[in-house]
């Protein structure tokens, strides 16, 4: 086989992984392991595609630093009121769009589901993730996760990271 | 036997004390809800539609709504910012089935009729008929069918429609209170920094009453209290219009008092000591208003709340959704002179409001637990005291009179009674 192919989907599964990690300890409400995925100055911006594609920078959740992740979900544990609830994330396959000394830039569609007390699933949250990640320490870690996501109304409020 | 005749607990023997009483019925029956479309957005009031700089070039539209109405806000070629209802003349479809953007004119796409920016109906196909067959009728009139208009008028750079043709002029149904508080922040050219959108499963009248409150805002929200972007200790204000339709609610969180504030909110869930921000870049901000004021939140009777929260500033408005839901629009803006330090700090800053706000996102859960709580209820009604249970304004933060204002104008414009 093909080395570079090889790479590529060496790559690839890396990416996939990871995110796969990602939705998992979000969905298991495993939030405080949530940062540890990201870079020290990392970004993590959760953005309607409304505003991404008009090139605004409006953001629902923007965070420029692994400090700012935990701070969001210390907030969510402590301060923040809101309806009890948790996500189930559904990841399409996760793409390599370009490589550069093993930083990665990736899109991956997602979608997540809400179930609420009353026991009701429904779509929350629908888009894609565009993330950069930096293969090249002993575990891949985001520099940066952009959540586009199509569903322009949120429904009711946001609190967990997506 | 004793006598064990149920009392209404709600209403109870408490109907000597003073206060303010609305029954929960008008949160949730359709009768009020469809009296409240034809009497307060259809009626005689404004309601806000847009940003001028949401429009800002000749042929940028906007699709809105002004209560559950579909409208549409158009900037024509003489530059003025007009408003139709989006609704075609001909057969009722929707003119314009885009949020946004920009066209010389507007086209219905089910049988092409074409109106101006205005309104006014400008081209139907086949109106003359096709080979001498069809066509409309001799005497039809092009001036009779354009798009319903709604009155348009702007105060620094906010539009307003409505649907009346009796209603005062918009400073005058505004007050100076409300126009000086619109000039204070709409003090230069804006930029629109997008738009953020969330559906509430609750009646739309509940984040009303939720705008025109400034007893719940530190004692719900704890990020609010815990970093004292906003305590009721702090010296602010709860003030309205003439007409008691509209607030205006201001703080200065230069006047926080850590140690007397404590004692305040003794043990307090929201008087958190113990969390602490590992970045706090988020609570950076800079002073932009000479008066100090660090929180203003302005609810413009019927559909708009235009606030500065330390430096973020941005409209939010209501569009109803039927008895049990409204979206909530918020557009989120800088000036256009930011510096590139202005811009991160609002952008960081915009954490703090909107559905994922960290001092905002609770009143989605507020209005919702209202809401569930009161299903079938028609007798019960809400017990509003704080502060004296009167619509009066006060120069503190402990009071609910501002809701009681809204109230007494609902009760003018809707009325309590039911016609069954
Ligand atoms: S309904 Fe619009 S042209 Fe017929
Ligand atoms: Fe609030």
């Amino acid at each position: 086989m093909d080395l570079a192919i090889f790479e590529r989907l060496r790559l690839q599964h890396l990416a996939t992984e990871l995110n796969a990690i990602h939705a998992e300890w979000i969905d298991d409400d495993r939030l405080e392991e949530w940062p540890e995925l990201f870079t020290d100055d990392c970004i993590y911006k959760v953005i309607a595609r409304e505003n991404h594609e008009r090139n605004l920078s409006l953001s629902a959740i923007f965070c420029d630093s692994k400090g700012m992740l935990v701070d969001r979900i210390i907030s969510l544990r402590k301060a923040n009121i809101f309806p009890v609830h948790s996500y189930r994330h559904i990841l399409g396959p996760t793409r390599v769009v370009s490589e550069h000394e093993l930083k990665i830039t990736t899109q991956t569609n997602y979608t997540v589901f809400m179930t609420r007390a009353d026991g009701r699933t429904e779509i929350y949250n629908s888009g894609k993730y565009i993330d950069e990640i930096d293969c090249s320490g002993e575990r891949p870690l985001f520099t940066s996760k952009v959540a586009v996501f199509d569903t322009n109304v949120i429904d009711t409020m946001m609190v967990r990271p997506i | 036997m004793p006598e064990t005749a149920l009392r209404d607990s709600q209403n109870s023997d408490a109907s000597d004390v003073a206060g303010y009483r609305v029954p929960y019925r008008v949160f949730t029956d359709p009768e009020y809800y469809r009296r409240e479309q034809e009497n307060i957005f259809q009626g005689a009031t404004w309601s806000f539609v847009a940003l001028e700089a949401e429009v800002p070039e000749p042929g940028d539209f906007k699709s809105t709504f002004v209560g559950e109405t579909p409208v549409i806000v158009t900037r024509a070629s003489d530059g003025k910012v007009h408003a139709v209802v989006n609704r075609c003349a001909h057969r009722g479809a929707l003119v314009c089935r885009e949020v946004r953007g920009n066209r010389p004119n507007l086209e219905c796409v089910y049988h092409q009729w074409a109106y101006d920016l205005e309104g006014n109906l400008i081209g139907v196909p086949f109106r003359r008929g096709l080979k001498g067959q069809g066509g409309m009728p001799g005497d039809f009139d092009m001036k009779q069918h354009g798009l319903k208009k709604l009155r348009a008028e702007s105060i620094g750079g906010l539009v307003f429609a409505s649907f009346s043709e009796t209603v005062e002029p918009l400073r005058d149904f505004l007050g100076p209170i409300v126009i000086e508080h619109i000039e204070r922040i709409m003090c230069k050219p804006i930029k629109v920094l997008g738009d953020q959108r969330q559906h509430v499963h609750g009646n739309w009248k509940l984040y009303a009453e939720n705008t025109r409150d400034p007893y719940h805002a530190s004692l719900l929200h704890l990020f609010h209290n815990t970093f004292g972007l906003y305590r009721s200790t702090q010296t602010g204000k709860s003030v309205m219009d003439a007409n008691k339709r509209h607030s205006l609610l201001y703080s200065i969180a230069a006047s926080n008092d850590d140690a007397a504030d404590k004692q305040a909110y003794g043990d307090s869930r929201t008087f958190d000591t113990e969390f602490k921000l590992q970045d706090m870049s988020l609570l950076k901000g800079r002073q932009e208003f000479d008066d100090g004021i660090t929180l203003v939140i302005l609810a413009v009777f019927p559909n708009l709340v235009l606030q500065q929260i330390q430096n973020t500033l941005a409209v939010r408005q209501t569009v109803t959704r039927g008895t049990d839901g409204f979206e909530l629009v918020w557009t989120h803006f800088g000036y256009a002179d930011d510096d590139a330090e202005m811009q991160a700090i609002r952008q960081k800053q915009t954490n703090l409001i909107g559905p994922a706000g960290l001092v905002s996102m609770e009143d989605g859960e507020a209005v919702e637990i209202v809401q569930r709580a009161i299903i079938g209820e028609t007798e019960a009604e809400s017990y509003i005291a704080m502060g004296g249970g009167r619509a009066e304004d006060a120069d503190h933060l402990v009071t609910e009179g501002s809701i009681v204002g809204f109230w007494e104008n609902y009760e003018k414009l809707v009325g309590y009674g039911t016609t069954s």
